[in-house]
């Protein structure tokens, strides 16, 4: 291992833990201008989370310690499974049969955050819970479909590796695969048009609700997790249909631009399209999930 | 046939004899069938001495009959089971005076202004059952909103029942206005709901220069035409602006805003107050329209940014498939609660003040009503865009061609032993006034009636079988107001 490999993947974990918040700042300002406002400054996000740092914590008294083990056990899964896929490729911490693992690091934060809210004992919470983890036997299934259908092709049950793999003649999985991922990515991180990051209404709120009770550090633990899930969505989408370059410097530019890329994508759908209505949410996330099995039938037919 | 006393928005008439009690009911329910509208029925005095009030609305013929009648009891069969419109007017009635409406079927407080009352503890109505949750909601909100409680009985995501509690603001401004100085009695009218800060002070108003015998000149009467609209398309527009953001959808909601803001302006130009503080007074307006031209030139450019944010409503499928068959409140509902202004023309049914009993300017000047019959989110915004439009116009013709002359009339002092009900198309619906004097010919009683009285039932119908996460925008939908509810 040379030290341009090592260097690589300390800008790789350093893009994880730094960028995340960013991208809420790109959403934002599309958004702004896409609606004749001035907007929020870029780095909004950051001054945020440095302010959520310096208060302090209120707990209910009908919580337990699940409630606040829950945004340090949602974050820290989270960053596991970010380090599964580094934006240049070659990480320090993949094995065979990663995959699995990625998607349950997901999972096990989703179980936490769901806990906590129920733990609150608040109807708003339970509800919130209720749609989550609804809405989350949809998506799994998506992901799942895309990972297999790149491992057909890859001979590999490693992320990636998978990822590094050459797409060949599977164009049409490779679409089918990017448009369910980009709405998983949508309906995980809770962006319009399945759920409304800016809204104050909790009766029509999915995560927000969930997290209500939360403050200061901790609720900063919430924000940042959830920006890093966004991140690593991005980066596991834009991974998928960039082709990968000879040099790892290239391919990481590559990849933070189409991450980026990605963000401003989220804030053009955003400003141009309405909420639907949550009774159909579960119809276009099963939709989602069609579209990536169709895709993995085409990549083993 | 009539056995009340008749009369017509803005007429006065001697303070009508008392009927028997059986009579007046009587009355009451044959005017009902024959299609009238409650439009004000309280109590005054307390058991066991209450004289009753109703006062009921001919809307085909422009009419008003006024009943009155003596309970010397302490109870009196409710109408409510027959004439379900009369359900918050006896629990009204119930609360202030002490009359018990017997066989009344939900007979609970209004605004919990009795002495042991706690506001907001009393029972809900309940749904049992194994998966059935309740949600509670408010009064304290998310956002800044006025304070109200919201139960919702539920089955998953589905509403069976939403019970709605409010009372949390109210200031008593009915007796208030009895007790305080003449002068002071604008101001807090004006304080009804601040929203509909000219729609109020216009009925008011309206209600003194009949009793006084005061003839408003006829600028004056134009310029209040103009502020009243002008106070509509505010809010309209907001409405609409909210009802985007409600969604999700960003570009109409953010220019709505920015409209919404200009409009305010407009009124602020009139007379140096957004919402229209201090500009329609007894006897006239306080300030005269100095330069129409400029009005109309900001006018046109509102009216141009308006439509281009409000046509991207009704052209974006997103939109409206959310607003299609959300919230429906059915004709015969509408009709069955007495529902009045938006909501009720969003439901197909045909009331509106400015057509049926005009004042003041909407004799000369008509505005066609805007109706809808789907009586969902939908229609309830297309019927706010379709007065906006009309509303525009009416403002641009009164602007081009103001009448000359004074703005202001001497008021003199009010008719003895007299009664008046003063009616005004606010932008919500319709408010009613009525104020009585006694043998000096001071102020006996004062009632205010704003829409959101009769419309809060009406999203409570509006809940029922929708998903509960539709609730924020349905509510948006009938954007009532805590304030004029509670008083």
């Amino acid at each position: 291992m040379n030290a341009s490999t090592v260097l690589g993947q300390v800008v790789d974990v350093l893009a994880l833990l730094l960028v995340p918040p960013l991208l809420l700042g790109v959403i934002n300002r599309v958004k702004a201008k896409a609606g004749g406002r001035r907007g929020q400054p870029l780095l909004q996000a950051y001054r945020d989370l440095a302010r959520l740092l310096r208060k302090g914590l209120v707990f209910s008294e009908t919580t337990t310690w699940i409630f606040r083990a829950a945004p340090i056990v949602t974050l820290v899964a989270t960053l596991l499974a970010g380090l599964l896929i580094p934006l240049g490729g070659g990480g320090p911490v993949g094995f065979e049969g990663d995959l699995i693992l990625f998607v349950y690091l997901f999972a096990l934060g989703r179980f936490f955050t769901t806990a906590a809210a129920l733990d609150t004992g608040s109807p708003f919470e339970g509800m919130g819970a209720a749609r989550e983890v609804t809405w989350a036997a949809l998506t799994e299934p998506a992901v799942f479909f895309v990972l297999i259908s790149l491992a057909s092709w890859s001979d590999s049950l490693s992320l990636d590796t998978m990822l590094l793999a050459p797409a060949g003649p599977h164009a049409a999985t490779l679409v089918l695969s990017a448009a369910g991922l980009f709405i998983v990515l949508l309906v995980e991180c809770s962006r319009v048009p399945f759920d409304d990051p800016n809204t104050h209404l909790e009766l029509t709120m999915v995560h927000e609700v969930m997290v209500l009770d939360h403050s200061g550090p901790l609720f900063a633990a919430v924000l940042y997790g959830a920006a890093m899930k966004l991140f690593i969505l991005a980066t596991l989408l834009v991974r998928l249909v960039t082709p990968h370059l000879a040099d790892a410097w290239a391919t990481r530019g590559v990849v933070l631009a189409g991450v980026l890329a990605v963000a401003v994508v989220i804030g053009v759908v955003e400003s141009t399209t309405a909420r639907v209505r949550l009774a159909r949410i579960p119809n276009l996330v099963s939709g989602a999930a069609l579209v990536t099995a169709v895709g993995f039938l085409l990549a083993v037919r | 046939m009539t056995v009340g006393v008749e009369t017509h928005n803005g007429g006065v008439v001697a303070t009508p004899a008392e009927l028997a009690p059986a009579a007046f009911q009587a009355r009451l329910l044959a005017a009902a069938d024959a299609g009238a509208r409650v439009v004000a029925y309280f109590g005054e005095g307390r058991t066991p001495d209450v004289t009753l009030t109703a006062v009921l609305a001919d809307d085909r013929q422009g009419r008003l009959e006024v009943l009155r009648t003596r309970v010397l009891e302490a109870s009196l069969p409710s109408l409510t089971p027959d004439l379900t419109e009369l359900h918050l007017f006896e629990r009204e009635v119930f609360e202030r005076t002490g009359l018990e409406p017997a066989g009344h079927p939900w007979l609970k407080p209004v605004r919990f202004t009795r002495p042991d009352d706690v506001i907001g503890v009393t029972d809900f109505y309940r749904v049992d059952g194994e998966a059935i949750h309740e949600v509670a909601v408010g009064p304290v909100h998310a956002g800044v909103i006025e304070p109200g409680h919201f139960r919702f009985q539920c089955h998953g995501e589905t509403v069976y029942h939403l019970e709605i509690s409010l009372g949390y603001q109210h200031r008593g401004v009915e007796d208030a206005l009895l007790r305080c100085p003449a002068k002071r009695r604008l101001h807090l009218v004006e304080t009804l709901a601040g929203d509909t800060t000219v729609g109020h002070a216009l009925a008011y108003c309206e209600a003194v220069e009949a009793l006084a015998g005061a003839r408003v000149p006829a600028r004056a009467q134009a310029i209040r035409g103009v502020a009243l609209e002008l106070e509509r398309l505010a809010n309209h527009v907001g409405d609409l602006g909210a009802l985007a953001g409600d969604v999700a959808f960003l570009p109409t909601a953010s220019f709505c805003g920015r409209i919404r803001g200009d409009l305010l302006n407009l009124t602020a130009a009139l007379c140096g107050n957004r919402f229209g503080r201090s500009l329609v007074v007894p006897g006239g307006v306080a300030f005269d329209v100095a330069d129409a031209a400029d009005l109309l030139r900001r006018l046109d450019a509102i009216e141009r940014d308006a439509t281009g944010a409000v046509e991207l409503l009704w052209s974006t499928p997103a939109v409206r498939s959310r607003f299609e068959e959300t919230g429906v409140v059915a004709t015969a509902v509408a009709h069955e609660l007495g529902l009045v202004g938006v909501a009720a023309r969003a439901s197909g049914v045909d009331v509106d003040v400015r057509a049926q009993h005009p004042s003041g300017i909407f004799r000369m000047a008509h505005i066609p009503p805007a109706q809808v019959e789907s009586g969902d989110v939908y229609a309830r915004a297309s019927v706010r865009w379709l007065e906006a439009v009309r509303s525009f116009a009416f403002v641009r013709e009164q602007l081009a061609a103001l009448p000359l002359g004074p703005t202001r009339a001497p008021v003199g002092p009010l008719a003895p032993s007299s009664l008046v009900v003063a009616l005004a198309e606010g932008w919500r619906g319709e408010i009613a006034h009525v104020a009585r004097t006694d043998a000096g010919g001071a102020l006996a009683s004062y009632r205010v009636y704003d829409p959101s009285f009769h419309n809060w039932s009406g999203l409570g119908m509006a809940l029922r079988s929708e998903a509960i996460s539709d609730f924020p925008l349905c509510n948006k939908s009938f954007n009532l107001s805590y304030c004029g509810y509670d008083l």
